[in-house]
């Protein structure tokens, strides 16, 4: 009766010291995403604040392409050397990019080399990332017992969206933290507060690190060592050997394409629309995010535990068809419960604040004008013009800065909770057997490799790229505030069908060839 | 259903070229709309990153039209080439 127990712990063990370490990666990972505005205002010029998003998010994509590329490496190193030392050494290389980009000066300091050496750590954070999950997963994997495979990886798998959690939670209590005084505070975040974020990764990260270091080597890759059957060149193998590609490929277009794309759309591009298209303020789209992802999370254990007894396979091809289905209804859905033209407006409710401030070395002035509109459900919305008052008369400002913020009340708040809800748990069908279908899909000797690059290709490249492609559709078809979500409909689409014809709902039971 | 298999074989292999052509027009047509560096840098990536992809497609499709995918290995031993 002991020997089970003992294993239990053990396994229990290995789980928390290998999803610690990926759920730290994963916070590094996305700080830099969930703070692309501010980082854009200091590592980019100010020219063209559109601009400057589309660099940061140029420099957000640069960190999910060269996940593949980490995939190559660090996947190869794991299949010579080893699972331990490898996504050990991924940890250390993601904790201190993490905690440099933190210390860089901005652009106004030392101008042009700023954007150039966060774009660099940002590319050493993709390209340790490409080498951590396929770690974490396989060396989980090989620990856990062969009917239970689904529902022990499935703890990896929440360490993404738990990572996500982290970083909003971490950003949004700083954000409040620097000063008693509310708009201080956000304004100090803004100027220097937000490195805090990034410098606090290098506490989680030595914990880990300490925590890792403790950690054995898998038991099937340490049995492969001495039985010197390792693979010389993982890569070959795993690449350039017909009956591995095509597994590769199937796991490429059968799986992870579909599940990339519907985890970046639940998560990153729902936020992204509701704060930028439904134009609902910072703070509410934040926390909306935060407790879907709160209530979601558990799901992922179920499903993968699920995939244990009925197979992987259905679970995610129903994950992407249900996202296939209802995205537009449900994105449609979060838009109109934004939008003002459905809503009857109280009018003497109404109020305008206008402040003029000299500006310094100019006989000009900016003008700001600040109108406050209250609706009959209880929406806010506030609506700051920008301009410039010139000292000559004749001459006025051609395009005055707008901002729109909409404050929700608490019925159309929780609606919002209750759809980003929905879409998280299509991602937690999608991505909680996933880990577990990817390692049955290969051999022990190039496991590493082999599930790493499908998986990066799918969430780093068409995953990753989801609100920067959609963001480019709004701005190509302006007609359709929901045009972006195309994409991922059609590469979901696109996926399921490939996975319905090609997978199998085998569960492997000897994952020690 | 191998049959079925094959057959959207065809079907991929099409995808590949059609991507890349869909890719590579509205690259150039935007980039020609607004000729600034951001834009070319934008496009000149995901054409770059994609083509890779869309050729993999189409060796996806070239695998299953001959019928790679009738039965999926089982185990390494199966790995044989």
């Amino acid at each position: 009766m002991n020997q089970p127990a003992n294993e239990v712990q053990s396994i229990r063990k290995i789980i928390t010291a290998s999803s610690v370490g990926t759920l730290i990666e994963w916070y590094d990972f996305y700080i830099f995403g969930s703070l692309a505005t501010v980082i854009a205002s200091q590592f980019f010029p100010k020219t063209n604040p559109t601009a400057a998003l589309l660099s940061t998010l140029a420099t957000f994509a640069a960190g999910f392409i060269v996940r593949p590329f980490g995939a190559l490496v660090f996947g190869r190193l794991g299949d010579l050397i080893g699972r331990k030392y490898t996504f050990l050494l991924t940890l250390i290389i993601m904790g201190s990019s993490t905690f440099a980009i933190g210390l860089v000066p901005g652009y106004q300091t030392i101008g042009f080399a700023a954007p150039i050496i966060v774009l660099i750590l940002r590319l050493l954070q993709g390209l340790a990332l490409g080498g951590e999950y396929g770690g974490a997963a396989t060396y989980v994997a090989e620990h856990a017992p062969p009917n239970r495979r689904g529902f022990f990886t499935s703890w990896i798998q929440t360490t993404a969206t738990l990572g996500l959690f982290l970083s909003l939670g971490i950003i949004l209590i700083t954000r409040h933290s620097l000063d008693a005084d509310r708009v201080k505070s956000i304004a100090k975040f803004n100027e220097w507060g937000w490195r805090i974020p990034f410098l606090v990764s290098i506490f989680l990260v030595i914990v880990s690190v300490y925590i890792r270091l403790r950690m054995k080597e898998s038991p099937l890759y340490a049995k492969l060592k001495t039985e010197g059957k390792t693979s010389a060149n993982p890569l070959k193998e795993s690449f350039m050997r017909r009956s591995n590609l095509k597994m590769v490929l199937l796991a490429l277009f059968g799986a992870t394409m579909g599940q990339g794309v519907v985890w970046y759309t639940g998560q990153f591009y729902a936020q992204s629309f509701i704060e930028n298209i439904c134009k609902v303020d910072f703070e509410q789209s934040r926390t909306i995010l935060i407790w879907a992802i709160l209530f979601a999370t558990p799901f992922f254990v179920v499903f993968g535990n699920w995939s244990d007894k009925i197979g992987r396979k259905w679970i995610m091809l129903t994950g992407m068809l249900l996202a296939v289905i209802t995205y537009r209804p449900l994105f449609g859905k979060l838009f109109s419960i934004a939008d003002e033209k459905n809503k009857t407006e109280v009018l003497d409710k109404k109020q305008i604040n206008t402040a003029i401030k000299p500006i310094v070395s100019s006989e000009n002035s900016l003008r700001t004008i600040g109108t406050k509109h209250l609706y009959d459900d209880g929406t806010l919305v506030t609506e700051t013009k920008t301009d410039t008052v010139y000292a000559d008369a004749g001459k006025t400002t051609l395009k005055p800065d707008i901002k729109v913020s909409k404050l929700l009340p608490g019925k159309n708040y929780w609606l919002m909770v209750a759809i980003v809800f929905v879409m998280i748990l299509y991602v937690t069908m999608v991505y909680g057997p996933i880990a577990a279908f990817l390692v049955e899909l290969f051999p022990t000797k190039i496991r590493y490799t082999s599930m790493s690059l499908p998986y990066h290709i799918g969430n780093g490249i068409f995953g990753g790229l989801t609100p920067f492609i959609a963001l480019l559709l709004t701005t190509i078809y302006t007609g359709d505030k929901l045009i972006g979500l195309y994409y991922s409909m059609i590469v979901a689409g696109l996926c399921f069908l490939i996975g319905v014809l090609y997978l199998r709902n085998t569960i492997d039971r000897d994952v020690n060839d | 259903m191998n049959a079925l298999k094959r057959i959207a074989g065809i079907l991929w292999i099409i995808a590949g070229p059609l991507a890349i052509y869909y890719l590579a027009r509205t690259a150039i047509s935007e980039i020609n709309k607004k000729p600034v560096i951001d834009t070319k840098i934008q496009w000149a990536v995901f054409v770059i990153v994609f083509i890779p992809i869309a050729i993999g497609i189409i060796i996806f499709g070239f695998y299953a039209i001959k019928g790679e995918y009738d039965h999926l290995p089982g185990s390494s031993a199966e790995i044989t080439d």
